[in-house]
């Protein structure tokens, strides 16, 4: 059970957050002139990695503000938390 | 006092006499013992039978590790508990317990025969045998196998006790109240640190807290002595809260503990109705400091597993603090130097002891101690076999070869009631790995131990390696001092003495003259798993250890391997010719030790289970005798049966009611979302299939919307309530999740649009009026307003008021008939649903529920997400292509609906079915099939909704079907368990 510093809120308990997968996944702005192949690689091509990993949470049961976060997925260690159209640290 | 009761201890009140009953027998004990210590002081060994070949078991730990004597308890059906460790139940008056797994009795056990074909059922033996034939599987093997499984009796009646949470907070967290733990507590305490000790035994200390050895000392004083000071200063500390009788079940990542705590356990049974039975803590704490202690190993030498056969510290525990002898003719069997501690208490009480070493020879001073004492030692021995069927009377030793790998000389028989066993120590390192921690492998004795980079949480005493005491107090003090920033404690300078041990030897699986496959020589007791079993995993080509362990079951009984890990490790590492270290272990998962449901749920249980959502309606409901649905958390009325007619009967009368003249519904639970902002147009453009530019203010229209993968995800009518202003209903179980489809939306694609959403769900209440008299009705409320077509056309709404209180009216309809919705504040709801009832009455307006609802939609065609649709429907699969505008650009799931995948034209679509027989009603979720004669027979769809139309007189159905669309007419057949149904694939619209 992780303690998740909500870029708004401060440190919460994990029960008030929800996970939404991979971030820095950007919706094609031109869906329509995209092949299949393309429109799938969006669609559902997910990363699952061991390791450090971008991911999308909301805080749910408080703001219910989206944000990201980079887990190691290893150990479960949260590298950074930062607010959605922030760059993600470099390291 | 009995005759095993041999020492008075302070732990043991003689005065206090307690009755307790085992397997229908009377005994006696005293106030402050165990199940277990008072079973052993009437000399009891004999309590239970082992899982897979019905051996005679006995009590063999004082702990948590108990493999064998797992009782049931309690008589009554709602009270009786299975899997309990007799180690664990403390005494009380009136005690109830029974062994497991045997029948008729313990002593006598049909089961038993197992143990007689046991060459027959090694490991694996229920996956190769009842492979085959396939046909024997439902009536004979499985019920077979249901039979002989399992260990005890559950409850059959629903849990009486109270169960509970609590939250804390905390600065340090230290798990575990032995001597290091102590120490840990009272440095953190006292330098102000709020702390919480959580220890699972009744008193503090550990076992060193019995220890009354001269060769132990602090401070000049028996370490016993010297911890009963430190621990009555401990409990005078305020910033220390000390939990007894509480259990560590899990620790997870950052530091988020649950532990359990035993509050009624212990009392008798009339004195338990004080209130909560257990409490889960759940802990965040800052630091944690495990000092959990260890756990004694034990031999695996051939019939290692008799009543009798206990481990050596635990035959100490029981002599020194419960006073109790666990026989008059012990032989001790070990490895190492703590099992001499044993000889001494035993000695020093003028009980018989003979000692066992496989070890060459041992200079320690508790080893000379012994041998002052007399005890004679047989070194470099082993025991080959044992002998006694309920309790063991007699070993026979080998000497062993230089190696080990070999028995050489002559058997030596040697009479016993007792066999204590010790096979070195074994770092309780479960709470470190649980938290996610690594560990390493220590070669010269043989344990894995902490490896600690996580800066949140250190390992101190045994559990972190640490076996003596010197070395115990010395490195808590340190570890504690640098993982505190404390600078001095007053455990600086203490003089400690301890015997040192020198000598070590290990031998994982003892040698033997017999044959290995002759040897019964267990590993794990409570799974009946032994040596050769491991042997044959790996000859049947098993190599990780996780798969071994699966095979072979070995460590996945109730007591999770906790004697058994090592073993199988050390054998495997053995025969395979490799390193231990280099296998790792298997995966500590929590809990530690079992939790009871009741823990876990605690108060969330019958009305607290799920939150109960109710419109503001509801007791009309109820006093209308409405029979209510789930949906999602809200309780809807389902039909309002009158007199005793059953739902269908219900449900015929309020259809036909609502087409003839008048329906009302309780609506108020639709989801509700209002939108503002000045993108609001263009927001319901991207998130629905069809356009929103062009709709008027004042008006409603029809929206669906899609997942990016193109398939239908919700529907509901949305109205324009002013230029930026949009009111959208969603369906009553969607309602939470499209409000965060469409948060999520907003918040990270599409940021620059000016929209903002507010949940009014539970704002407002809404009636829902349709039928053809519906109009006249609404009139009588409003009568100042003008209800024509051209006034008020379908799919618009307009604002009015009931007695001064705002309310909208839309005229939409879900049942195809000319209908009206009221919404109004929800603490107005009852008072306009009685005013629409009572307007209603020259009309014989019918409440109707959701099902009348959903037939009357059925009928005209009308789907519901989630009952015609699975997540796997496109619009155009539900023939609703006119809902999705080609015009625009994009929206939500739009680029998938010419995917390959969803332009194929043998999709399965939304169609109607026809039954030949009009009375004929089909079962929703029947399968559909055209052609039985080719097997296996393909199912081709299934049906999603089914009603008996009253207005139609005749059964209707909606079904996807692949390549329905292109079937009208096609006779079909929906095959059930007694007859094939015919049926004729129609347009899902029933009705227009």
């Amino acid at each position: 059970m992780f303690l998740i510093n909500c870029p708004y809120c401060g440190e919460r308990d994990q029960s008030e957050f929800s996970c939404g997968g991979e971030a820095h996944i950007i919706r094609p702005k031109q869906p329509t002139e995209l092949s299949d192949d393309q429109w799938a690689e969006y669609l559902f091509m997910r990363k699952n990695i061991k390791g450090v990993q971008f991911e999308r949470w909301n805080h749910a049961h408080g703001c219910r503000k989206w944000f990201n976060m980079v887990r190691d997925t290893s150990n479960d260690k949260i590298h950074a938390v930062y607010k959605m159209g922030e760059k993600p640290p470099v390291e | 006092m009995t005759k095993y009761r041999v020492n008075k201890t302070k732990y043991i009140d003689q005065t206090k006499t307690v009755s307790f009953n085992f397997d229908g027998k009377s005994y006696h004990g005293f106030e402050g013992d165990t199940l277990a210590s008072a079973l052993l002081s009437n000399g009891v060994h004999l309590v239970g039978r082992s899982f897979k070949y019905h051996r005679p078991r006995g009590i063999m730990s004082c702990g948590s590790e108990e493999p064998n004597a797992i009782c049931q308890i309690h008589e009554d059906t709602d009270l009786t508990e299975p899997n309990v460790r007799a180690t664990e139940i403390e005494l009380y008056e009136g005690l109830k317990a029974s062994s497991q797994n045997c029948w008729p009795s313990v002593n006598f056990d049909i089961g038993g025969i197992n143990n007689f074909i046991s060459q027959f059922i090694p490991a694996g033996f229920y996956y190769k045998t009842f492979m085959w034939p396939k046909s024997f599987w439902k009536k004979i093997y499985e019920p077979l196998i249901r039979m002989s499984a399992g260990l005890g009796k559950s409850p059959t009646k629903p849990d009486p006790e109270l169960y509970d949470h609590k939250h804390v907070h905390c600065d340090v967290l230290i798990i575990g109240g032995g001597i290091s733990g102590i120490i840990a507590s009272k440095i953190a305490a006292k330098n102000n640190l709020k702390t919480i000790l959580i220890e699972d035994k009744n008193i503090l200390g550990g076992s060193t807290i019995y220890q009354k050895n001269e060769n132990y000392k602090i401070n000049n004083n028996y370490s016993s002595e010297w911890l009963d000071q430190e621990i009555a200063e401990l409990k005078k500390l305020d910033n220390l809260t000390i939990k007894t009788r509480t259990s560590l079940a899990a620790y997870h990542s950052y530091n988020y503990l649950l532990a359990k705590e035993n509050i009624s356990d212990h009392l008798p049974l009339d004195k338990r109705n004080v209130g909560i039975r257990q409490r889960l803590w759940k802990i965040r704490a800052d630091k944690v400091i495990v000092a959990a202690g260890a756990i004694e190993r034990p031999l695996v030498f051939n019939n290692n597993d008799r009543p009798g056969i206990m481990l050596s510290n635990s035959v100490k525990k029981y002599l020194d603090f419960y006073g109790v002898s666990c026989g008059f003719n012990n032989v001790i069997f070990t490895n190492n130097d703590s099992a001499y501690e044993t000889a001494v208490s035993l000695k020093e009480k003028g009980i018989s002891v003979e000692m066992i070493d496989i070890r060459k020879k041992s200079n320690s001073k508790i080893v000379k101690n012994a041998e002052q004492l007399g005890v004679k030692i047989n070194w470099n021995s082993t025991v080959v076999n044992t002998f006694g069927l309920r309790k063991i009377n007699s070993v026979e030793i080998m000497n062993l070869s230089e190696d080990g790998s070999n028995v050489v000389g002559d058997k030596n028989k040697i009479n016993c009631d007792c066999l204590a066993i010790s096979g070195g120590w074994t770092p309780m390192v479960h709470m470190h790995t649980q938290s996610g921690g690594k560990l390493d492998f220590r070669e010269i004795d043989q344990t894995f131990i902490p490896n600690e980079i996580d800066k949140n949480h250190i390992n101190i005493g045994s559990c972190n390696g640490d076996f003596e005491i010197e070395e115990i107090i010395n490195n808590t003090n340190k570890k504690v001092k640098n993982f505190l920033k404390v600078s001095e404690t007053e455990f600086d300078n203490i003089s400690v003495l301890n015997s040192k041990e020198l000598d070590k030897r290990n031998i994982w699986l003892l040698p033997n003259f017999i044959s290995e496959g002759k040897c019964k020589s267990f590993i794990d007791f409570q799974n009946d798993s032994t040596a050769n079993d491991i042997k044959l995993a790996l000859r049947e080509g098993f190599k990780s250890i996780e798969h071994v362990k699966r095979y072979t079951t070995t460590g996945m009984a109730t007591d999770q391997g906790k004697l058994s890990n090592m073993h199988a490790l050390g054998i495997i590492a053995d025969t395979a010719g490799v390193k231990i270290g280099t296998l790792g272990t298997t995966t500590f998962r929590p809990p530690f030790t079992p939790l009871t449901f009741g823990s876990i749920v605690g108060r969330s249980v019958g009305n607290f289970f799920d939150i109960t959502r109710k419109t503001s309606i509801h007791e009309w409901h109820i006093q209308n005798r409405a029979k209510f649905e789930n949906v999602g958390q809200w309780k809807r009325p389902w039909y309002y049966p009158i007199n005793d007619e059953g739902l269908h009967n219900a449900v015929q009368r309020e259809s036909k009611a609502a087409r003839d003249s008048a329906g009302i519904l309780d609506a108020s639970t639709l989801g509700k979302i209002d939108i503002q902002g000045t993108d609001a147009s263009e927001f319901l453009n991207r998130v629905y299939t069809n356009a929103w530019s062009k709709l008027g203010i004042g008006k409603c229209r029809y929206g669906l919307m899609l997942n990016e993968d193109g398939m239908v995800y919700d529907d509901g009518v949305t109205t324009r309530l002013g230029e930026n202003h949009y009111l959208m209903t969603t369906t009553t179980g969607g309602a939470a999740n499209v409000l965060s489809k469409l948060e999520d939306y907003l918040q990270t694609e599409w940021p620059e649009l000016d929209v903002y959403l507010t949940s009014v769900t539970d704002h407002y209440s809404t009636a829902s009026i349709c039928g053809p008299n519906s109009k006249k009705i609404l009139k009588k409320i409003f009568p100042d307003k003008d209800f024509s077509d051209d006034a008020f056309p379908h799919m618009s709404y307009q604002n009015d008021k009931i007695d001064e209180i705002n309310c909208r009216i839309m005229r939409i309809s879900f049942t195809g008939e000319l209908s009206y919705e009221i919404n109004i504040e929800s603490k107005y709801g009852k008072s306009l649903w009685e005013k629409c009832i009572e307007a209603g009455k020259e009309f014989k307006i019918t409440p109707y529920g959701t099902e009348t609802m959903h037939l009357l939609r059925a009928e005209k065609g009308f789907i519901i997400v989630g009952q015609d649709t699975d997540g796997t429907m496109t619009p155009i699969d539900l023939q609703m292509d006119w809902i999705v505008s080609k015009k625009k650009y994009d929206f939500i799931g739009k680029r998938s609906l010419y995917r390959s995948d969803t332009i194929r034209e043998d999709r399965k679509q939304l169609v109607g079915l026809l039954t030949d027989d009009p009375n004929e009603i089909l079962e929703e979720g029947a399968q559909i099939v055209s052609d039985m004669s080719k097997k296996p027979i393909e199912m081709i769809g299934h049906v999603t909704s089914s009603y008996f139309s009253p207005n139609l007189n005749k059964s209707i159905a909606l079904a996807v079907v692949k390549s329905g669309k292109k079937m009208y007419g096609q006779k079909l057949i929906v095959p059930m368990e007694n007859k094939n149904i015919n049926v004729t694939v129609s347009d899902s619209v029933f009705s227009r």
